[in-house]
């Protein structure tokens, strides 16, 4: 089973040394949750990044003297002048980028992977349903739809989160909330009596989606039981597997497709995912231990 | 036709049923509001209405003497809210506060109970709808009780 | 007489010798098998006489021996527990070093010297392994340097089989008994009573340059090529193990959640033996170490293998938490999902991963057993 890819290898100097990260300063830390925060880099010495990336890409940030890990880019994929992560704290690597200061420097090998189709999205209503820390991945493809609004159709944000202190980018949720081109619900999966918002699982807030299902296409991004019971409710809803995206999460290390942890029966995830459409990964997400 | 005939047969949850039975559901239902705070029912009441949200928001919580309410989910336009009415003890199992304006269509149970009684038809219309939303509930809880996004690391 | 490309010459044994000395005053280093710790490795040589003559190694499912032959062959092994791969993709492989100083890290990007390297005496499985990986390292969208530069610093002396081991199967992949692709020469090795004769063929520019060099050499004659073609021919036909690879791509990923995996589990240990004696497997991990000052960090490369726990571990948990699973995904990566990545095979039926396995379990064996096991299971269809 060859599982489509809709990924355009970025030729850059990574191409000849794939292995050799390029330093960047911290410029800001941002906490978002307990445990999330986000972080802000530029190249050291004011020097301008010529950095480019396509929504639902990654890169592997490197700590000196501790490891690499791969995160998604949560920035503005147009505004170019800083790269921006969303990390969440679960392992070594991650807690090192948390003990770092301003003005430290982290090595970033990237832009790799897949991205989320906002080509194929033209026209079309785009529902984006993310969990937890999957809002981040996903949040450059709402920045790029927002800044090509005209070029969308409705745009449905479905975002859910385990309780109302665990959700990230609070103050932009805020502010989309008042826009008119967006339909934002939030949901939380527990909650105490003081919070007025929804409280349900995310996939339960496919029923509010009110634009025609058949010329939608959904991107949806969080722990992988969130994503399949997302695609059950938006068939429910009316749509086809083949306009449901999601991004997957296994053992990347190299990102480029060489050291193997990453396999996904023909594929790598690294490479040629993390983004696919549920059609194509709809058999392999019912094996196990794949 | 009524303003609640109309939004009745539109309803999804009620799609496909005859027109016959909407009449005899509709014979039992009323409009009501409820303002931000209001509680449509407590723990322990007797279940005897069911409710289509016509627009707001309800939670449904579990009183804790120490920490307050918890609240385990919220509905909102166009759900159903309630299946205590359809079997015994027809009994509330949980507080239902509205947090939003809330503009609803209340069904009374014990009257649609009768009906059910004695049209059978309509009984496996309502069943069949009551099963469903059940199923649906009870997917979203398992995916709830999963704790997918896993603790908070400190 | 003026040597071309893909013509097939006749050599004596000095001829072989010369060779060798030639390709050392062209600077390479020569690498041949010889016998060492009990086995047949691969190690630098300085003539001939270093080859394992007269030697040769008997293979079993879990099982190896060295043996003495009855004559007097320079080229008369099989396949050793070694690959090639080590030499282009070498098991520790430093990628970097770093260095932090006030919160500013400078990194120091490795050069770790490549060397000019003839593989002397390689079986053409081995050669068609170098290809394999190739294709991974240096044909896709990323290049790795280092093998990169350790592939074109290469001359390829490949040695054709005209005798197959027990754990055998190159035949069915497609990589042997005779090497058609890749190598810089090919030869023969034909012992007729006490007519000991080398058939050699060229294969690229820089082994016609080579063979230039050695005088007095004549285009094989007919006689030879006959002996050579039966020779190769009779390899071919006593392979030790075979397995059909028609549809075995579908077999095998339509039959994921098949029971047999089960059954595999309770033999195999999950050593990764299997995947370290292969000579396609490319998995690498990277360690990190740092100085005790934390000034100083060196990123290194390490050959890993799927069979690890860890290497699925993704936060929280391992997605191939049974061996069953682990099993599965080597096998299946080699035979099947391989093609998909590579549009080949990744395995060359060298046979290694039979002869090292600790509890002799058998690819070939097992392959089979799920092809039987799928037939006997489709629904017959039965008249009423």
């Amino acid at each position: 089973m060859m599982l489509q890819s809709n990924n355009t290898a970025i030729k850059t100097e990574l191409t000849n040394e794939p292995f050799v990260p390029v330093m960047y300063e911290i410029k800001r830390i941002q906490r978002e949750t307990e445990d999330t925060f986000t972080i802000d880099l530029i190249l050291p010495d004011k020097k301008k990044t010529n950095f480019r990336f396509k929504p639902g890409q990654f890169n592997s940030m490197f700590v000196h003297g501790c490891g690499e890990v791969p995160i998604s880019i949560s920035g503005n994929p147009i505004k170019n002048e800083k790269i921006v992560h969303t990390i969440r704290v679960v392992g070594t690597v991650t807690r090192a980028i948390r003990r770092l200061k301003v003005g430290e420097y982290i090595g970033i090998r990237g832009p790799f992977g897949s991205h989320w189709p906002v080509e194929k999205a033209v026209d079309k209503n785009v529902i984006i349903i993310a969990g937890g820390i999957g809002l981040a991945p996903i949040r450059p493809a709402v920045y790029h739809i927002l800044e090509h609004r005209e070029k969308y159709k409705d745009l449905s944000i479905l975002y859910g989160a385990r309780t109302p202190d665990d959700i990230i980018f609070k103050k932009e949720l805020e502010s989309i909330r008042g826009r008119f081109d967006i339909d934002l619900h939030v949901t939380v999966d527990r909650a105490d009596n003081k919070w007025m918002g929804n409280v349900g699982v995310v996939p339960t807030l496919a029923k509010r989606i009110t634009s025609d299902p058949s010329n939608s296409i959904a991107f949806v991004c969080g722990p992988e039981i969130m994503m399949r019971y997302s695609a059950v409710a938006l068939q429910q809803y009316g749509m086809s597997l083949q306009d449901i995206y999601i991004s997957l999460e296994r053992n990347m290390k190299c990102g480029i497709g060489l050291c193997g942890h990453c396999q996904y029966t023909g594929k790598f995830i690294c490479k040629d995912g993390p983004v696919y459409s549920y059609e194509t990964v709809k058999d392999l997400l019912k094996t196990r231990e794949i | 036709m009524t303003s609640l005939t109309s939004y009745l047969v539109e309803h999804p949850f009620l799609k496909g049923m005859d027109k016959k039975h909407i009449d005899l559901v509709v014979g039992c239902a009323k409009n009501v509001r409820y303002n931000p705070g209001d509680y449509l029912f407590h723990e322990g009441d007797e279940a005897d209405w069911f409710y289509f949200i016509r627009e707001g928001q309800l939670a449904l919580e579990v009183f804790r003497p120490h920490k307050g309410g918890i609240v385990f989910q919220t509905l909102g336009t166009n759900d159903v809210l309630g299946w205590s009415w359809l079997v015994a003890p027809y009994m509330r199992h949980f507080d239902c506060r509205a947090t939003e304006l809330t503009r609803a269509i209340a069904l009374d149970g014990n009257c649609l109970r009768k009906k059910c009684e004695e049209d059978h038809e309509l009984g496996y219309a309502m069943m069949n709808r009551f099963v469903k939303l059940t199923e649906d509930e009870l997917m979203a809880l398992r995916l709830q009780l999963m704790d997918i996004y896993d603790a908070p690391i400190k | 007489m003026k040597i071309e490309k893909n013509k097939k010459y006749l050599l004596s044994k000095e001829n072989i010798s010369s060779l060798v000395q030639i390709l050392q005053k062209q600077k390479f280093k020569t690498i041949a098998p010889v016998v060492k710790d009990e086995t047949i490795l691969y190690d630098e040589i300085q003539s001939i006489d270093e080859l394992p003559i007269g030697m040769t190694d008997v293979h079993k499912a879990g099982s190896y021996s060295l043996k003495k032959r009855k004559d007097k062959a320079l080229f008369g092994y099989n396949v050793g527990p070694q690959s090639c791969k080590k030499f282009l993709f070498p098991p520790k492989l430093t990628l970097l070093q770093t260095k932090k100083i006030d919160g500013k890290v400078t990194v120091i990007k490795s050069s770790d010297p490549v060397e000019k390297l003839a593989l002397i005496g390689i079986k053409p499985c081995e050669l068609s392994a170098i290809l394999v990986q190739d294709k991974i390292f240096i044909e896709g969208d990323y290049v790795d340097s280092y093998y990169k530069q350790q592939r074109d610093n290469l001359f390829i002396v490949t040695t054709n089989c005209t005798e197959t081991a027990y754990s055998c199967f190159c035949d069915s992949m497609k990589t042997g008994p005779e090497a058609t692709k890749g190598f810089d020469l090919a030869v023969t090795e034909l012992i007729d009573g006490k007519n000991h004769r080398f058939v050699i063929k060229t294969g690229s520019a820089a082994g016609v340059k080579v063979l230039s060099n050695i005088e007095g050499i004549a285009l094989a004659p007919d006689d030879a090529l006959a002996l050579e073609e039966a020779k190769i021919s009779s390899a071919k036909n006593k392979m030790g193990r075979s397995i059909s690879t028609e549809n075995l791509k579908e077999l095998l990923l339509d039959n994921l959640n098949h029971p047999y995996w089960a059954e595999i589990q309770e033999r195999c240990v999950s050593c990764g033996n299997c995947t370290m004696v292969c000579p396609t497997c490319f998995c690498s991990d990277i360690l990190d170490e740092t100085s005790l000052s934390g000034e100083d960090s060196k990123r290194t490369r390490l050959w890993d293998s799927c069979f690890s726990k860890d290497y699925s571990y993704i936060h929280g948990g391992v997605v191939r938490a049974s061996i069953k699973s682990r099993y599965r995904q080597w096998l299946t990566h080699k035979f099947a999902s391989w093609v998909d990545q590579f549009d080949t095979f990744g395995c060359v039926g060298c046979g290694r991963c039979i002869v090292w396995c600790p509890v002799g379990i058998d690819v070939t064996e097992e392959i089979n057993a799920i092809e039987q096991d799928v037939e006997k299971m489709k629904p017959v269809e039965v008249e009423a």
